[in-house]
This record gives C-alpha cells, sequence and structure tokens, in this order.
C-alpha cells in the first residue's frame, strides 16, 4: 500500500506538472488572444475609433443668425427682430412624446397647427434637435411653464428673436413676411444654414431677399456628455448676420395712399421714373404681417382668406384690370410712331362710331361727341371715337408688339417681389390659342379705350407712365435701394437697371403726349381738371374708367353710378406724374368699382404727389 | 530582482525582511505584485470615477482590509483548510439557499444576504468552497479519477454552481464553475472523459434548444450575441471598443480619456475599469496590466507545482486558473471577444465582496508556499 503511495505521488506530481503546464499554455495562449485584439482595436482600428470617440464628444451646434433689418428710403424701420420666447422640444430627451404634449397643452395654450407644424419638423429634423412647438410665448405662459419644468423632461424655453413689422398693414404688401419653414421649402434651401432657424421669408421682400436677409449660420462646438449636457465650448464660428436693406419705399408715401383710397379697395404704385426705384406699393385692404409670425391660427386666417375685399390679394402687383382710357397716351405714342394718324388734323366725333359689319355703333362715353377734335384734345378729353379709329388704323398686331415690346405690358415688370402677373396684351394668335376662338374686328375697336381683352397691372401702369415722363427712358422698377452690412457698417447702393429706351419715330411725339396729358389736369376740358386746383406743381396724367359690368346707364333704371351696386361699378384708375419738366414721381391708381377715374382715382395720386414732392424731407443718414 | 522561478534562500543567510516574510507566511513576490496591482487599481478607479476621491477612498479601505483578510488566511496551515473543506462547502451551501428565499434582491438578483451590519453574497464563498471541497475529496484517492468519483465532483461542482446561476449570477456562476473544473483538470481526468462531456455537450445543445421557448431561445442569443440589442447590452461593448479603440498606442493621459470622463462608458468603475484603462494609457497600458496578471498567475502557479500535497497543488491550482478566468473573461468581454458577462477585473474593479474572496485565495496561495517550507525541514 505504502509503495504504491509513493509511485502514486510521484506519478501524480509528474501528472500535475504536465497539466499545469497545459492551463498554463492554454492560458498564455488566451491572454495572447486578448493581446491581438487590443493591438487590432488601439493600433490598427486606432484612427476609425478616434472618429466615434469625436463623435460622441463633440457636438456642432448652429447659431442663428439674426436676421436683416429692412428700412424705407428715410431711415424708419420697417421690418425688425424682437426678443421673443420659444417652446423648444428635444424629442430624443423626451420619453414620452405624447404624453408630454398633452401635459404641455394644460399649461401652455397649444394649437392645431402648432401640433401639426412640430410633427412636420418631426419627420425632417433629428431627434437631438430642439424643435419649436410653440413660439411667441407671452409672460404669463412663460411664468407658468417654469414653475413646473421639472416635470417636461427635453422641453425648454430659449430666447430668440421674433419678426416684427411695426408698420404692419401699411407695409404688408411690400414686406411681406416669415413664417415656419414648409416641407417644399426645406428641400429648396439649404439645409446647413436653415438647421438653427426655423423661420424663412414667404412672400415680398422677405421672400424675394431671404438669401440676403438671412445671413450664414454660425456653429458652436460643444464637447457633450453622455446625457447631451454641454460640459464646454470648443470653439466658435460666429454667426454672419443677414443683411440690412433699404427700399427705395418711402413709407409716408405708402401711408398718404392707404389713407386716400381709405375703405376702397384697391392698388397705388408709385415710381421715381429717374431710375425705376418703386416709392410707394400699396393694396388695399391690407393685413396685420405680425399675424403670421410663428405660424397663424387657422381662425386668423380663413378671416383673411374669406373676406371677399381680399385682403391678402396684392393688387398693386397681381391685380389685372382693363386699363380703360389710361391706355389711350400709350396707342397715341404707337400711332405716332408708325405715323397712322397727323397728330394734328381733326377727326369729326359725333359720340359714335359705326365698324361695319356690326350694326351697332361703338359709343363716345360722351353722349353727343367731341366734335372736330385731334390728337392732343383726343387725349385730354379722352375721346372714345378718336382712339377707336386710332386703334382700326394700327391694327392689332403693330398695338400687341407696341405695347410689349416698347412699354413692357403684357409681360413682367421685372420688379425684385415674387409673383408678379403678366396682365395681358391680345393677339390673334393669343386669342386662338388661350380662348380657341377667331379675332373679330370688335375685339380690336375696344383695344382702342383699354377694353376687352387687354389686362394691366397698376404697377405696369405706373411703368408705363414713368417711361412717358422720361421720354422714352425705361428703368425695371426696383424695392431694393441698398444694401447694409451691419459688420462693417458699409452701405452699398443698388444699380438702376435700365432698359432700352421706347422706340418712337415721330419727333415731337413726347411733348405732344406730355403736353396732351398736361392739359389733363390743367384745362377746364381735362378729365382731371379738379386734381389740378391748387397744385404747387405742375402734373401730367391719364384718367380712366374701366367698365367691369356691361352696361348702358337707365337700361335697367339705373340714373347714375350711385345707383348702381358697388360690385358693378367701373374701375376707377388715374396715371400721372410730375412736375412736368422734372418728373421726380410717376404713379398709378386703381380704385375698385371707384366710378370715374377722374373722380375717384385722380385725388388719390394727387395725395401722393403732394406728400412726396411737398414734404420732400433729406434722408436721415442710414444705420448700417 | 523579481524571478518567478527564484528558489527560497536558505533560511540561515535570509535578511531581515525576508524572515519577516517567512515569520508571517508571505511570499514576497506575490505580495509586492498584489501591492503594485492594488495601487494601480486605485489610480485606475480615481481616473475612471471621474476624480472622485470618496470612491477611491471607500475602495482603498476594502483593500487594506482584503489584505488584511491576506494575511489571516496565510497564517492557517494547508492542514487546517483541507479538514474545514466540507464544513465550509455545506456551510456556503446552506447559505445559498437561505438566499434564495430570503435573500435581498440587489439590481434584480437574489445575492445578497445580509448579516446585521454586513452584506455579503454566499456565492463568493463558493469560488473557494468548491475548489476546496473538489481537492477534499480527490486528496487521499488514487489520480486520476475513475468514473465512481465522477458523479460526487460533478454533484460538488454542479449544484452550486446551478443555485448561483438561478440566481441569476452568471458571471459569478462561471467562475465557481471554472474553479471546480480546473481542479478536476490538474487532478488529472482524463482525456477520453474530457472528450466525452464534450461530445455528450454538443449532442445536449441542440435538444435543449428544441425543447426551449422562443423567448429563452431571445434571452440566451442576446446574451450571446450582445450586437442584436444594440441600445441595451449591446451599448456597453460598442462604448467600451470605442474608449479602447481611441486610446492608441500610449492612450489619451491619466484623467483624459473623453468616453470614461463624459459617461459615455458605463459601468466605467466596475465591469468596464479595464476600458478606461485602455483608453487613458493606450495598449502599453493594457499590455502592461495584464503582463502584471501574468506574472501573478505564472508565480502562483509554481506554488502550486512546489506543492507537497494532493490537496494543497488542486487548491493552489484551481484558485490560480481561477484568477486567470477572471482577467481572460473580463479582458476579453470589454474587448469585446466574448459576450457580455458581469465579472469584474480582479482588484482593479470597484467592489469589495469578490476582493476578499480573492485575497482570502492568495492569503491560502501563501499558506501553502509558506507551510510547505517549514514542513520540509
Amino acid at each position: 500500500m505504502a509503495r504504491i503511495r509513493i509511485r502514486n505521488e510521484w506519478l501524480e506530481r509528474h501528472q500535475f506538472t504536465l497539466r499545469v503546464i497545459v492551463v498554463g499554455s492554454i492560458g498564455l495562449i488566451l491572454l495572447l488572444a486578448v493581446v491581438t485584439r487590443l493591438f487590432y482595436l488601439q493600433i490598427v482600428s486606432h484612427e476609425h475609433y478616434v472618429t466615434l470617440a469625436e463623435g460622441n464628444r463633440l457636438r456642432n451646434e448652429p447659431v442663428m443668425p439674426p436676421r436683416g433689418l429692412i428700412y424705407d428710403r428715410n431711415g424708419v424701420l420697417l421690418a425688425e427682430n424682437r426678443p421673443s420666447y420659444e417652446l423648444d422640444i428635444i424629442p430624443e430627451q423626451v420619453p414620452d412624446l405624447d404624453a408630454t404634449l398633452k401635459a404641455l397643452a394644460k399649461v401652455i395654450d397649444i394649437r392645431p397647427q402648432d401640433l401639426k407644424q412640430f410633427d412636420d419638423l418631426l419627420k425632417t429634423k433629428k431627434p437631438f434637435q430642439p424643435l419649436p412647438i410653440r413660439s411667441n410665448l407671452s409672460d404669463a405662459e412663460v411664468a407658468h411653464f417654469a414653475v413646473d419644468r421639472q416635470d417636461f423632461p427635453g422641453v425648454d424655453i430659449r430666447a430668440t428673436l421674433a419678426r416684427y413689422y411695426p408698420l404692419g398693414p401699411v407695409t404688408a404688401h411690400v414686406i411681406g413676411y416669415t413664417g415656419i419653414i414648409s416641407q417644399d421649402e426645406l428641400a429648396r434651401l439649404d439645409p446647413n444654414q436653415y438647421t438653427s432657424t426655423s423661420q424663412v421669408g414667404k412672400i415680398g421682400i422677405e421672400g424675394a431677399y431671404e438669401s440676403l436677409l438671412h445671413g450664414s449660420t454660425g456653429v458652436r462646438q460643444v464637447e457633450a456628455d453622455a446625457q447631451g449636457r454641454t460640459v464646454r465650448v470648443v470653439s466658435y464660428t460666429p454667426p454672419v448676420p443677414g443683411k440690412n436693406l433699404y427700399l427705395s419705399i418711402d413709407v409716408r408715401l405708402q401711408e398718404a395712399a392707404e389713407k386716400a383710397l381709405g375703405s376702397n379697395s384697391g392698388a397705388v404704385v408709385a415710381i421715381d421714373p429717374r431710375d425705376g426705384g418703386v416709392l410707394a406699393l400699396v393694396s388695399t385692404p391690407s393685413f396685420d404681417p405680425n399675424l403670421f409670425i410663428g405660424g397663424i391660427s387657422p381662425a386668423d386666417f380663413s378671416k383673411l382668406n374669406t373676406d371677399p375685399l381680399q385682403p391678402l390679394f396684392n393688387r398693386a402687383l397681381r391685380g389685372q384690370y382693363p386699363p380703360g382710357s389710361t391706355i389711350k397716351p400709350f396707342l397715341a405714342l404707337a400711332a405716332l410712331n408708325y405715323k397712322v394718324v397727323d397728330p394734328f388734323k381733326n377727326l369729326m366725333c359725333p359720340g359714335y362710331l359705326y365698324v361695319p359689319p356690326n350694326p351697332h355703333p361703338y359709343r363716345d362715353w360722351k353722349a353727343g361727341g367731341h366734335g372736330e377734335i385731334d390728337l392732343p384734345n383726343a387725349i385730354t378729353q379722352s375721346c372714345d371715337v378718336y382712339f377707336y379709329t386710332v386703334a382700326l388704323k394700327l391694327g392689332i398686331d403693330r398695338i400687341h408688339d407696341y405695347l410689349t415690346t416698347q412699354l413692357g405690358f403684357g409681360e413682367p415688370s421685372g420688379i425684385d417681389l415674387m409673383g408678379e402677373r403678366d396682365g395681358v396684351v391680345p393677339s390673334p394668335l393669343w386669342k386662338r390659342q388661350t380662348l380657341h376662338q377667331p379675332w373679330y374686328l370688335g375685339d380690336l375697336v375696344i383695344v382702342g379705350i383699354g377694353q376687352g381683352y387687354l389686362l394691366v397691372t397698376p404697377l405696369q401702369l405706373a411703368d408705363g407712365v414713368a417711361a412717358i415722363a422720361m421720354h422714352g427712358e425705361r428703368f425695371v422698377p426696383q424695392l431694393l435701394h441698398a444694401i447694409g452690412d451691419p459688420l462693417s457698417g458699409k452701405i452699398t447702393d443698388t444699380q438702376a437697371h435700365a432698359l432700352p429706351p421706347v422706340q418712337e419715330s415721330y419727333a415731337s411725339a413726347w411733348n405732344i403726349v406730355v403736353q396732351a396729358m398736361k392739359n389733363v389736369v390743367a384745362t377746364w376740358e381735362g378729365t382731371a381738371h379738379n386734381i389740378g386746383i391748387g397744385a404747387k406743381y405742375s402734373i401730367a396724367g391719364k384718367t380712366g374708367t374701366a367698365q367691369v359690368y356691361r352696361k348702358r346707364l337707365g337700361v335697367f333704371g339705373e340714373e347714375s353710378e350711385a345707383d348702381i351696386p358697388k360690385a358693378l361699378r367701373d374701375n376707377a384708375l388715374f396715371i400721372a406724374f410730375a412736375p412736368v419738366n422734372d418728373p421726380r414721381i410717376a404713379v398709378a391708381v386703381e380704385v375698385d368699382h371707384g366710378g370715374g377715374g377722374g373722380g375717384t382715382a385722380a385725388p388719390i395720386a394727387r395725395a401722393v404727389m403732394d406728400e412726396y414732392l411737398l414734404h420732400e424731407i433729406n434722408p436721415a443718414p442710414k444705420q448700417p | 530582482m523579481l524571478n518567478v522561478f527564484a528558489s527560497a534562500p536558505p533560511r540561515g543567510d535570509a535578511s531581515l525582511g525576508e524572515q519577516l516574510l517567512q515569520r508571517l507566511h508571505l511570499d514576497g513576490q506575490l505580495l509586492l505584485a498584489l501591492i503594485v496591482l492594488s495601487l494601480a487599481g486605485l489610480a485606475i478607479l480615481y481616473g475612471a470615477s471621474n476624480q472622485d476621491t470618496g470612491m477611491v477612498y471607500r475602495q482603498a479601505v476594502r483593500v487594506a482590509l482584503s489584505f488584511v483578510v491576506l494575511l489571516a488566511v496565510a497564517q492557517i496551515s494547508p492542514q487546517f483548510l483541507r479538514q474545514w473543506s466540507p464544513w465550509l462547502f455545506a456551510l456556503g451551501l446552506m447559505l445559498l439557499l437561505f438566499t434564495l428565499h430570503s435573500g435581498h434582491i440587489g439590481r434584480g438578483a437574489q445575492r445578497w444576504l445580509s448579516l446585521g451590519v454586513v452584506r455579503f453574497q454566499p456565492s463568493e464563498i463558493m469560488k473557494i468552497a468548491v475548489p476546496m471541497m473538489v481537492a477534499w475529496y480527490l486528496h487521499d484517492r488514487p489520480l486520476p479519477p475513475n468514473w465512481k468519483q465522477l458523479l460526487p465532483l460533478a454533484a460538488m461542482i454542479f449544484i452550486p454552481v446551478l443555485l448561483v446561476a438561478i440566481e441569476p449570477d452568471l458571471g459569478t456562476a462561471l467562475l465557481i464553475l471554472s474553479a471546480g473544473a480546473f481542479a478536476v483538470f490538474l487532478a488529472g481526468l482524463r482525456l477520453r472523459v474530457i472528450l466525452l462531456i464534450a461530445v455528450a455537450l454538443a449532442i445536449a445543445t441542440p435538444i435543449v434548444w428544441h425543447f426551449m421557448h422562443v423567448y429563452q431561445r431571445e434571452r440566451l442569443l442576446t446574451f450571446l450575441d450582445p450586437q442584436r440589442d444594440p441600445l441595451g447590452a449591446g451599448y456597453h461593448i460598442i462604448q467600451s471598443q470605442i474608449a479602447i479603440g481611441s486610446g492608441g498606442m500610449f492612450g489619451k493621459g491619466w484623467l483624459h480619456g473623453s468616453q470614461s470622463q463624459l459617461d459615455f462608458l458605463p459601468e466605467s468603475s466596475t465591469d468596464f475599469i479595464y476600458a478606461v484603462l485602455g483608453e487613458q494609457f493606450g495598449f502599453i497600458g493594457a499590455i502592461v496590466l495584464l503582463a502584471l496578471y501574468g506574472f501573478i498567475i505564472a508565480r502562483s502557479l509554481l506554488i502550486a507545482l512546489r506543492a507537497q500535497d494532493t490537496y494543497s497543488r488542486l487548491l493552489a491550482g484551481a484558485i490560480t486558473m481561477a484568477l486567470f478566468t477572471y482577467v481572460f473573461i473580463n479582458s476579453g468581454m470589454v474587448s469585446g471577444i466574448l459576450p457580455v458577462v458581469g465579472v469584474p477585473l480582479p482588484l482593479v474593479s470597484y467592489g469589495g465582496s469578490s476582493l476578499v474572496t480573492l485575497m482570502a485565495g492568495f492569503g491560502m496561495l501563501m499558506s501553502i508556499h509558506s507551510h510547505r517550507k517549514l514542513l520540509a525541514t
């Protein structure tokens, strides 16, 4: 037994030593496997993991650039940024989004459209980005939320800047407004620039000059911990603030035009004929653009949208009206250019004109007619028969050519606003393509008095009358006057865009037409002599009264315009410029259903010109 | 200097220090390595806990206490340990059952037993008690163990393993299993038996799989492959690899790891502390720590080889290889070659329960080392 134990002892020792060597070797191999793995992670893939660690650690936070301010030509502030409180949600940090939104709604008024906007943003933005759920919080709402803040992880109030339009409706149709970026807009915009900005210019100057006003987003690179809390700022690239814009608009004219239009719906466009700078662009009724900031409520929007007077409709830019008699000076220029009339040769106006084969006569506005009348007097007294004849002599092709290529009707003026309408200068081709109908002689006759298919915008009329004022020199109408760089303080004036001058082969044509237009205001025969009274400067103008309702007084028992329902009354138009020999302002006025151009529209133009010419001020030094 | 294979100097010309170490039944090289490791561990913990001095202080107290345990256990002779092995095993088993019945639930598992002021995990006792029991059972039987002895051996290993596994504490169960299995393997378990067990496991796996519910399969798969669940268990391992990989050759410097300092790395003070080391001290630091463990394991294996009786040999070898299992599972898990199992990095991870067991184990190694010399004289 003992011998066996001793032998076993030796064998066992030997066995044990072998086994220790085995486990030791296996252990060594396994530890070397770990070393190999460490080598792979730390040496071979080092760069890869450094990138991942940096991605963990560093976060780029966009910094919103302050939006550029908008001033008028005299330095009056038209659009500014006001401190405002926005309620933001970082979806990633909210444990239960639905429950949080429900609970939030008890503390803060969250409207259905806020939720909709938030849902849209939720689809496009990353979950660690703060998304606005409500903007323009009231002080009371801020206070309420502050009390319950601890109940809402991932929800916070952010001090931001909100757009504000101090003059509200007065400049609404010029400045436009900003609103929350829509899905479509997000697809068009540079996503890197709009990470911090939830608002974008929708229409007006805000929309047209979005890229100048927006500026460029800054970046704050921060070190963040695993919970997303900022530990420290690593680097900071400041945002570049948006450019300040100086418009050629003079708010005094805007206000004067709006006041003169009163409760009428209509449009006033005033242009500096010397450079195309737009001095006033008014469309009434207007709206308060501040309602749109941070999203307009459905109730407010529906009120604006269903108003029969269409306050959101920019009549100056998009309203297409028959020009009525205001087209006559332009047709006179065409007639002289093509030498189809002798301006000083009289024509007999019996008060009507038969154009065979139409058995019915084309009537003059003046019963009994103007008698023997030449071109200047036909403009001054707005003789319809004379211009029926002019139209017949010119023919539709030459009218179409001259009005479009020389005077800019029928096509956009090129103003720096979006959504401008073309108007219509009819032609046989146009009629065939659009209405699929042949061109009739009768269509041509009434073009002579600015009726029928001919449609113009108030802006085109102002642009055209500015060309007359400048004896054919033309400029693209432009609202942007100067650009201010808030960083350097430098202000750069924009260039006027000159267009080729109006072709006119009759040497004294401009003087004839201008003199005739001056007589519209200055003589007792003139259709707008009412506004010439007491004027401290010379005015050249032309009235227009455009039928929107085919009627003859008396047929339905109406004694006068006043007996006709307002919606069926004629549109009143007036175009003018002043002073005649040194034109500084050209105006077009359109008053929906205003009745006669001389009675309703001309005084509005006078008020605007008075404001500009009599109270001219030295522009204040511009603030960068 | 430190030579694993240096033989003990003759007692006569021993220096004062060596005499003191012998009087205290300590092995100088192993002790020095453990002290270096503990101090390095505290430094890493300081960097892993965001300079939490309170945490480092508490851990330092635990380390100091565990060294006292080491010193105390080193005084107990191997014979005494052997005689008390079955009793300790029985006590551990009873406590384990008691814990399952009425233990504290900490972090979702019933592991803790409260003893008045001190709470401890009875499963920790089993890490030592199972190899002691196996060594006791085999110490007076001829080796290698024969077929008849396999059944009791399997019972004394798998009963505690299963009891711990259902707590559930898979990490500890794995460590107990490895300690017991290494003891049996070192006892010379025949190769054909090992192969037979392997074959039996290979056959059993699909059968067990077949009888499992779908949700149980899912759990097992997630346990085996954390990438299936990248926001849950997978997050740990992904962040851990980022920490290690971004450390590079020389690391980002002590207290300068963004992954650990900014809390991207979870469990950075406990199970994933090795990733903190890799991030702050780089490949070099990670290798140096592994080398330190390697030295401790090699020195301990040498003590096992020099042991003069079966019980001491098997116990020393099993304790050493259990330490190896700790190190391999933890470093393998943190570097992403093993699934995530809750196993701390010995002497470095924050926590006291496993520290005491580990040091008690080292105390036994010291005892086996020093008492051998006394017997030889």
